[in-house]
């Protein structure tokens, strides 16, 4: 029940991009177009949710026990960048459909702070291995809800006729602004 | 001098790195609640773009472009665990109030930007005053919104009443959807601003 209650509370109440505003840049950049919003929902979850195993057993088996605790943030980051990139290579190497699936999608999240905060967060939070994967599935899946919700509404936007100067990057933090007053709706749901 | 203030002044307007070139977004949003904790935000991030600026720039001949990116990460990792414990020590409760988003500073796209495309071609000097427009942009921008929305949401500015008790603070402002809103009309206001200084600049090249 406990790991329910944290699945839906990352990707509902506390949702990532709508909540927590983390993960703007790709939100913004690839919500343009569906397929590539899909595509990018998918890389994000399982990057973040291998990305969260690894960091947490570095952070509790090394950083840790040593006492470099203070150099969290720089360990994750060179940790994520360079696994990523090795997936990278392995995709491409090993099932080339899938990489040209969502490859390219791959190195834009290497360094980005949506796949950092989760690590972080889950260190901060002391989280056991078991919660910090359900954490990191329902903050991937949360992420890739609110990028497919996005990029439907920016498709119909096409059709709209909008105010010249908050053509593009304007309207589009305009309806996500509605988006997050329609997730304000569940804050408070569960506390944890 | 002309030129380093040129170099410094194409950060703060022309390339704002928030309204016009729409990089580092989260920090925009998630910390600008209030005028306070947007400033830190913005001081922090100048200090680190400055400081990254002239590593970089030093560094520029000795390291191997192959494995350059990597090298950029360490150095702005570490400029910004630096920044992590001096404002634990020293402003513990504003360390608290930035949380996660100061560690966060490590991603963000404009610092890695600036070393890539400005600090790895220039020589030290030039670099630094990229740095530091770049970070008085973000600042600026930073604090405007943080303004805004604390004045509206709260009727106060750096945690003082400036409007009186007839004042009802709209909420929304403070809520995730009211600064998403709010940044999506300053977009469009900066965009007017800069098209109608162009209008201006081609009427006087015609004269």
């Amino acid at each position: 029940m406990e790991y329910f209650t944290l699945f839906i509370s990352a990707v509902i109440v506390n949702n990532f991009v709508l909540t927590k505003f983390l993960g703007l840049c790709i939100f913004f950049g690839v919500s343009k177009n569906l397929n590539a919003s899909i595509g990018m929902g998918m890389a994000v979850t399982s990057v973040m949710t291998l990305s969260s195993m690894l960091a947490w057993v570095v952070y509790n088996f090394v950083l840790v026990p040593l006492n470099l605790t203070f150099m969290t943030t720089a360990v994750f980051v060179l940790l994520i960048a360079s696994f990523v990139q090795l997936l990278e290579m392995i995709i491409k190497k090993q099932a080339p459909a899938l990489y040209n699936m969502w490859g390219i999608y791959l190195l834009l999240i290497a360094t980005n702070c949506v796949v950092l905060a989760v690590p972080l967060l889950n260190a901060e939070s002391s989280f056991s291995f078991l919660k910090s994967v359900v954490y990191a599935v329902g903050s991937g899946l949360g992420f890739a809800l609110a990028i497919i919700l996005m990029a439907s509404l920016r498709e119909k936007l096409r059709l709209a006729d909008v105010p010249k100067p908050l053509e593009g990057l304007g309207i589009a933090f305009i309806l996500a602004g509605m988006l997050a007053l329609a997730f304000t709706g569940f804050s408070g749901m569960i506390t944890l | 001098m002309k030129n380093l203030w040129d170099i410094f002044k194409k950060g703060v307007i022309v390339e704002n790195p928030i309204f016009v070139l729409a990089l580092s977004l989260c920090p925009a949003l998630a910390v600008t609640a209030s005028a306070i904790t947007a400033l830190t935000m913005g001081l922090s991030v100048m200090f680190v773009i400055t400081a990254n600026n002239v590593v970089v720039s030093l560094t520029r001949k000795l390291v191997n472009p192959k494995v350059r990116v990597p090298v950029y990460i360490t150095s702005i990792a570490t400029i910004v665990t630096l920044v992590q414990l001096l404002l634990q020590a020293f402003a513990p409760e504003l360390y608290k109030a930035l949380g996660i988003y100061l560690a966060l500073i490590v991603v963000f796209a404009i610092i890695l930007a600036r070393a890539e495309v400005f600090a790895s071609k220039n020589s030290v000097i030039p670099s630094f005053f990229d740095g530091l427009g770049m970070g008085t942009g973000f600042t600026l921008a930073l604090l405007l919104i943080g303004c805004i929305r604390e004045l509206l949401g709260a009727g106060s500015i750096f945690g003082i009443p400036v409007i009186g008790d007839w004042y009802d603070p709209a909420l929304i402002m403070i809520l995730p959807a009211g600064g998403f809103i709010l940044i999506g009309y300053l977009v469009g206001g900066f965009k007017m601003l800069t098209e109608y200084m162009e209008k201006v600049e081609a009427k006087k090249g015609d004269a």
